[in-house]
């Protein structure tokens, strides 16, 4: 598996475009954010987060339903305005990334079931879609995800773990900096999920990106990040480092242990039957 | 192979001879009760009759003519009405000011009938081609206007979000996004508003011309003719399934991504 997972890595370094940057942690943007507030009337989802994750950590913000964490993950893309506080990527506060530097993964492949599979990832590359070797780029990733054979098809003939490798691939072919992620394997089926998140792991090493991951599954979250990070009531509840080596095996007793104290603190101040 | 491929090719055969098989048994029963006298030929001709009197009507010139103007007129005011009903149905899709300033008073006049106009457009245009464009392209308008904006509007938010997040500029969000999700909702429109263009077609003419299908029938009742009315229902018959299939293979063209019409 890991053989084959590095071979199908070289072969496509072969086909890189020479522009493209080399892959390496420099790669990635820090993310700064500084108390961020965000209120839907009278109700406020966010109390102010401050974070600061260095270029190319992996990130997973994990929190019971409703706890604020996509809301974060949408102040981040620009999708919503943040009522106080700001953020920033990059080292210097105010800087503007570019508008490719920032990629985002949802729960649903959200791929525009009228193009094909190869023209779904295309839109990844934005306005340098017109420029020569744009769909070698975009074969190259396609390639990486392990759907280059099915370029031509229609998103609706896909499985669903296929849609959201071509969505992975949309996000991935413009070399971002900071790729965000909104619980992608939510949907998925158990067996899907461990082969995503071997293959989300894989392009995060290669890649080099800083890479945020909401998510619901502790497991998922313990297995993947650097830091795990919990939000609670609209507050960072725990900061935890995951020192594991990589790669971590799913299920292993110290991602076991881990899981549990993440766990076991989610659960701390809920009452019986919260969250049912 | 080869067997299998043969017996999937005579079962397509067959499909289409059991489509046919209805309407040619139909005119055949028709045909044999015609010559028994079971149907009065002032009732309904026999088929044989109304063949003979489009060719008739061929030789002189005539039928083609009028099935030239006929068509000339549904083409031109399905043009006109529906090229502003997808403007303004494209527009109140996507602006919400347009739709506050122009839907409730479109809705208004769409609760009208518009026949019911009949009355007013011959004291208007009397019975030249105007009237006849200016009900065609009415009729037209609503489907087109109210399946546009019905399409535009309920195109998929999350796509949107989608382009959005990468940076789509407004016209590459229109053209790759939005136009294409609205596609589906247009050919509803689309196919329903040649229907109406035919009915509306149909009875101005019979009401007020002096050329086209409509006022063939309207002539040929005047002296009893009945093969040639029967023929003129036919013909609008046989140009309105041409409508339908022309609308139905353009659907099958724009719209091949669509599940509904992938081949199985």
């Amino acid at each position: 598996m890991v053989v084959q997972a590095l071979r199908r890595v070289d072969v496509v370094k072969n086909f890189e475009p020479p522009a493209a940057a080399p892959a390496s942690p420099a790669n990635g943007l820090a993310v700064n954010i500084r108390g961020l507030r965000k209120s839907f009337g009278d109700h406020e989802v966010l109390a102010g987060i401050d974070l600061h994750i260095p270029a190319g950590e992996f990130v997973a913000i994990v929190g019971r339903s409703g706890c604020g964490k996509s809301t974060l993950l949408r102040l981040l893309l620009g999708l919503d305005q943040p009522t106080a506080g700001s953020f920033w990527f990059g080292d210097r506060e105010g800087e503007v990334a570019d508008n490719r530097a920032v990629r985002v993964m949802f729960q649903e492949p959200r791929l525009l079931p009228w193009a094909r599979v190869l023209a779904n990832v295309e839109v990844g590359l934005g306005n340098d879609r017109k420029l020569p070797g744009a769909r070698d780029r975009a074969l190259a990733t396609l390639r990486e995800v392990g759907l280059e054979d099915r370029r031509n098809e229609w998103p609706s003939v896909l499985s669903g773990g296929q849609r959201q490798r071509v969505a992975l691939a949309r996000a991935l072919v413009s070399q971002p900096r900071v790729l965000a992620f909104d619980e992608p394997l939510g949907a998925l089926d158990a067996l899907t999920r461990i082969s995503m998140q071997k293959l989300l792991e894989r392009v995060w090493r290669d890649q080099g990106f800083t890479a945020i991951m909401v998510t619901h599954d502790v497991a998922e979250a313990v297995t993947l990040a650097d830091r795990v990070i919990m939000i609670e009531d609209g507050r960072i509840a725990l900061d935890l480092q995951i020192d594991l080596p990589r790669p971590r095996e799913r299920g292993s007793a110290d991602v076991a242990a881990l899981e549990g104290l993440i766990l076991r603190d989610l659960f701390r101040n809920s009452k019986a039957g919260d969250d049912a | 192979m080869s067997a299998a491929v043969a017996s999937g090719g005579s079962s397509r055969g067959l499909q289409t001879l059991t489509q046919w098989a209805l309407p040619i048994g139909l005119i055949l029963v028709w045909q044999a009760m015609s010559m028994a006298g079971l149907i009065p030929s002032r009732v309904l001709p026999a088929p044989t009759d109304v063949v003979a009197a489009g060719w008739k009507l061929l030789k002189s010139g005539e039928l083609m003519r009028n099935i030239w103007v006929s068509f000339w007129r549904a083409i031109v005011g399905f043009a006109i009405g529906g090229s502003i009903g997808f403007g303004l149905g494209l527009a109140n899709g996507l602006s919400d000011r347009s739709e506050r300033i122009l839907d409730s008073t479109l809705q208004m006049v769409r609760n009208i009938p518009h026949l019911a106009l009949i009355p007013l457009v011959i004291l208007w245009f009397g019975i030249d081609e105007e009237a006849k464009l200016f009900l065609v392209a009415l009729g037209v308008f609503f489907p087109i206007y109210i399946n546009t904006q019905h399409g535009v509007r309920t195109v998929d938010a999350q796509l949107v979000e989608m382009g959005q997040t990468y940076g789509m500029s407004r016209s590459a969000l229109f053209w790759q996004v939005i136009l294409p999700g609205a596609l589906p909702s247009i050919f509803v429109g689309l196919r329903y508003a040649l229907g109406i263009m035919w009915l509306t077609l149909i009875v101005a003419e019979t009401i007020s011309a002096s050329s086209g299908i409509g006022y063939m029938a309207m002539q040929a009742r005047e002296f009893l003719l009945v093969d040639v009315v029967v023929l003129s229902i036919l013909i609008y018959a046989l140009l309105g399934k041409l409508a339908d299939s022309v609308a139905r293979l353009l659907e099958r063209f724009c719209l091949s991504w669509h599940p509904a019409f992938q081949k199985r």
